[in-house]
């Protein structure tokens, strides 16, 4: 009897020194005058809360100076903020912590002016010297930033000039089509806290996983509190940050932010269902469905936003570099350069049969890299032909293909025509794919084996060695505009993935595109520059490089307690408008 | 007699299922690999015999399916359309033991009607079909895989039982090495060790080959224990004194005595070594899509929609527990009969 009043008494020792330990986040300050705030229109809600979220893998690391991983970007895109931001529903770009932009008539010269009295999340008053320090370093090449390669304009680098305390000057060396887009996403530093460690020629090793929080500061809507490797992240209200709702309330809402680790989608979406997590940013059209089952019951909204940025496409090897003693594959690169075999697989794919199967409806079918959720850019007159395998078997017997008597295809040399599509194992959804294109192209008489690998190992084979046949894969656009697309399209571009980095154009179609995308960076009438990026996409539709498949829908889940969700289509679909979420009581 | 009458029926059940999955061909209405693109995950569909305009009919039927409005895996009956259930009928190619090619099936129905007696999967593929096609392959391989297993298990027994002392050491303390491995993972590692990319022929002698290799070593010891007892016995000594040959000793009078051990070594192996290629084929280190096996139909399971919406793509599995209680049943029988005799 007594043992068990002291363990009762125990207990309660326990629980309330542990709900004093988890302090409490900071409360917003009150507004200050002479601050110039950025009001968020008619947004309203109520103070408080945590939202939970999944995040599939940890970060690597919190410098925004090294980030390339997603989970590192996504944390710190919530701790950060950029000069100039694109709106994620608009798609167009909106001032942010610069409360104008002016363009010299010329395009060249880019003058922003800065909010007055706005302060890091360290308590810390921000001003031009910040901006002029954190371009500093994205520019200087020991520090390998990311995001070097879009200050490098007609192969010279931005110069950053302070005008004074709230104004500064971007000089440009060419004219730059939508030039302002390059200022999102590159977060503005702190000199104050990182100006030593950049002297001492450290800086890469700044803001990593080991960093106190007190070390970390930005302009973003949270800051760092708790990190527990293996476990979970939390962020908490940055109580100087620089947006207010419609009462002149400071945002966010949200007491604290907290990121989970879940490794696999599948997982993500039994936590959510289970009401660990309060928000799904991806979701595939088979979760969503089971998802959709269960809504009533459960306390869950779900959203499908129609067609993404994302698409999917299979590309065959026509890299001239290849792994040693591979004459199989070189010979097999006959074929795969023949835009005529191209164009006969492209015509046999049933697309159509890819969007029922494998995303149940929810995607859009395509012959070219822009998605419908492009509609700025999208080339509308492009034809999108009908699946026909009479029009493929025509393609191949121009070609100089025949079959034999038991139905396969052979090449002008009698070789069977066979080849092997590599996809990522883990992706379900791509191995489908692949399986759909197996069964399709048998009808030809081409003999397709599917090779599901570990993802890292399809991008080592694609990137690095060179030794695969044909592969799918996706890229998703972090934005509508083609800039930073080059890399794909350019014949020398890193991520040109059927012939990596040439040394010239192999084809004369892809000098032609390379002619076209570098025409269309400098161009600045976007009239001009839609009509060029037009002619890029008629001639992927007509060369296939890659052949494009289809474009899944952005599906997201959010619980209905959750207020002003407002899920889009760009990056981060869930959480761009974090500081307005709130937990409706 | 009981006990008889059990051993004929196990055996029987046994070959009845062996039969009608290794002439799967013939009782599988489709192919293995057709995909009908319109009917993912259409539920298992029950035949009829009774249709309200037509009265009651001998003949089953199933009715048209078409999906429900807004859901892609809800399908409804379309009571306007009767497919009747016709038998040897002629479909697709298939062969019998890849010897005899034919195009006979038991049962089907006619274009554009479609029979899915369990179902179908995420591409419109028959389950009933994959799971016979899928059953050929895990069970040979189960089977296969136990001949060699018992052969080099023979091998180095009746080495180590018969020649004594100087083979006795070293194949005995190989086996212990053999039976504290973790084989499950040495499976893995193995297999992941080997090239990925490979046709489905090779894919699956390598996986015959692995999993027979890594479990001689059981057999191999109770062989080793048969021998080392036999060599002794008076009737050996009795040849050996009459001047009999090592080689005549060991065929003639030594190796005959291990036989009921090698049957119930193999009746306890076969499911064991089924159930290792449906674990490889699960992990997706066995044979790969789209050739059937019960492991990469079961692979399906791993994606949470599948395994929370659609209970007939578990099918796979229950089909594998008649397989191992027939067999260990026969064990069972065997080491009956093996003490019956012994006495």
């Amino acid at each position: 009897m007594v043992g068990r009043a002291f363990r009762c008494i125990v207990w309660a020792a326990i629980f309330t020194a542990t709900s004093f330990l988890r302090a409490a986040a900071p409360a917003p300050q009150p507004l200050a005058s002479g601050e110039e705030l950025l009001s968020t229109g008619n947004i309203t809600g109520e103070y408080g809360g945590r939202l939970v979220v999944a995040l599939r893998a940890e970060p690597k690391t919190f410098n925004p100076l090294n980030a390339i991983d997603q989970p590192s970007r996504d944390i710190i895109g919530r701790m950060s903020s950029d000069l100039l931001h694109i709106n994620a529903i608009s798609q167009q770009t909106a001032p942010a912590l610069a409360k104008n932009w002016k363009v010299s008539p010329d395009g060249l010269k880019y003058t922003l002016t800065l909010r007055r009295g706005l302060r890091f999340s360290d308590g810390h008053p921000f001003s031009a010297d910040d901006v002029v320090f954190t371009f500093k370093l994205h520019l200087d090449e020991k520090v390998h930033s990311p995001q070097r390669d879009l200050l490098v304009i007609g192969g010279q680098p931005i110069s950053v000039r302070k005008v004074n305390a709230s104004v500064v000057e971007f000089q440009l060396a060419k004219p730059y089509a939508a030039a302002e887009r390059i200022f999102d996403s590159i977060a503005i530093l702190p000199e104050h806290l990182l100006a030593k460690t950049f002297e001492d020629g450290r800086i890469t090793e700044a803001w990593s996983l080991n960093s106190s929080p007190a070390e970390i500061a930005g302009m973003g809507p949270f800051r760092m509190k708790e990190y527990v490797p293996g476990q979970q992240l939390v962020l908490e209200r940055n109580p100087y940050f620089w947006k207010v709702d419609q009462k002149k309330r400071r945002l966010p809402y949200l007491d604290e932010l907290v990121f989970l680790f879940v490794p696999s989608e599948d997982a993500q979406v039994l936590r959510f269902q289970g009401g660990e997590t309060d928000l799904l940013s991806r979701l595939s059209a088979e979760n969503y469905a089971v998802l959709e089952k269960d809504q009533d019951a459960k306390a869950f909204q779900l959203q499908d936003l129609g067609p993404g940025l994302e698409f999917n496409f299979l590309f065959f090897n026509q890299n001239s570099v290849l792994p040693k003693d591979s004459p199989a594959l070189q010979s097999k690169q006959e074929w795969f350069r023949q835009v005529a075999f191209r164009q006969a697989i492209s015509s046999a794919i049933d697309r159509n049969g890819i969007i029922h199967l494998v995303y149940r409806g929810r995607a859009t079918p395509l012959w070219f890299h822009v998605t419908p959720a492009n509609k700025l850019w999208l080339n509308q007159s492009i034809q999108q032909p009908q699946r026909s395998i009479p029009h493929a078997r025509e393609l191949l017997k121009a070609a100089g293909f025949s079959w034999k008597d038991d139905g396969s295809l052979v090449d002008a040399g009698g070789h069977p025509v066979e080849f092997s599509i590599i996809t990522s194992a883990s992706n379900a959804q791509r191995t489908k794919m692949a399986a759909i294109i197996q069964d399709d192209l048998k009808e030809l008489g081409i003999k397709v084996n599917v090779v599901p690998l570990e993802f890292k190992a399809v991008i080592d084979r694609v990137f690095q060695t060179h030794d695969y046949e044909a592969a799918i894969l996706a890229l998703g656009g972090g934005d509508v505009d083609p800039n930073p697309q080059m890399n794909v399209w350019m014949s020398n571009g890193s991520s040109h993935v059927w012939d990596l980095a040439e040394s010239k154009p192999a084809t004369p179609w892809e000098a032609e595109i390379d002619r076209l995308m570098s025409l269309q960076l400098s161009t600045i009438r976007p009239k001009e520059r839609k009509k060029l990026y037009d002619n890029v996409q008629a001639i992927v539709a007509d060369k296939l490089p890659i052949i494009c498949l289809a474009s899944p829908n952005q599906l997201v889940g959010a619980k209905k307690n959750i207020g002003n969700f407002q899920p889009a289509i760009l990056d981060h679909a869930t959480l761009w408008n974090v500081e307005q979420l709130y937990i409706k009581k | 007699m009981t006990s008889s009458l059990k051993f004929k029926l196990v055996v029987t059940l046994l070959v009845v299922t062996h039969g009608v999955i290794a002439l799967g061909g013939f009782f599988a209405p489709y192919d293995a690999t057709t995909q009908s693109r319109d009917f993912p995950y259409a539920a298992p569909m029950r035949l009829h015999f009774f249709a309200p305009g037509n009265g009651w009919s001998v003949r089953p039927f199933v009715y048209g399916v078409k999906e429900a409005p807004g859901n892609l895996d809800q399908y409804q009956e379309d009571r306007g359309q009767i497919y009747p259930v016709e038998f040897f009928v002629r479909g697709s190619k298939y062969s019998l033991a890849g010897v005899f090619s034919s195009n006979l099936h038991l049962f089907g129905v006619r274009e554009p009607g479609h029979i899915f007696l369990l179902g179908s999967d995420g591409l419109g593929r028959d389950q009933l079909s994959r799971l016979l096609f899928g059953g050929q392959l895990s069970l040979l391989a189960g089977v296969l895989a136990t001949m060699l297993s018992l052969v080099l298990g023979t091998a180095m027994g009746a080495t180590a039982g018969f020649f004594g002392k100087w083979a006795d050491e070293p194949v005995m303390r190989l086996t212990d090495l053999f039976l504290a491995l973790p084989w499950l993972y040495l499976l893995l590692a193995v297999r992941a060790f080997l090239p990925l990319s490979i046709t489905p022929t090779r894919a699956f002698l390598l996986i015959v080959i692995v999993i027979g290799i890594v479990g001689w070593a059981r057999p191999a010891r109770l062989v080793r224990g048969v021998v080392l007892s036999a060599r002794e016995r008076r009737f050996v000594t009795a040849a050996r004194g009459f001047g009999a040959t090592r080689w005549y000793l060991l065929r003639r009078h030594i190796l005959p005595q291990t036989t009921y051990v090698l049957l119930i070594q193999a009746a306890v192996l076969i499911p064991q070594y089924v159930l290792a290629e449906v674990t490889l084929s699960f992990v997706g280190l066995g044979v790969a899509e789209p050739v059937p096996s019960w492991g990469n139909m079961l692979a399906n399971l791993q994606q949470y929609h599948v395994l929370v919406s659609y209970w007939w793509m578990y099918l796979p599995a229950l089909a594998l527990v008649p397989v191992s209680l027939g067999y260990f049943l026969l064990a069972n029988g065997f080491q009956d009969r093996a003490a019956t005799n012994a006495l």
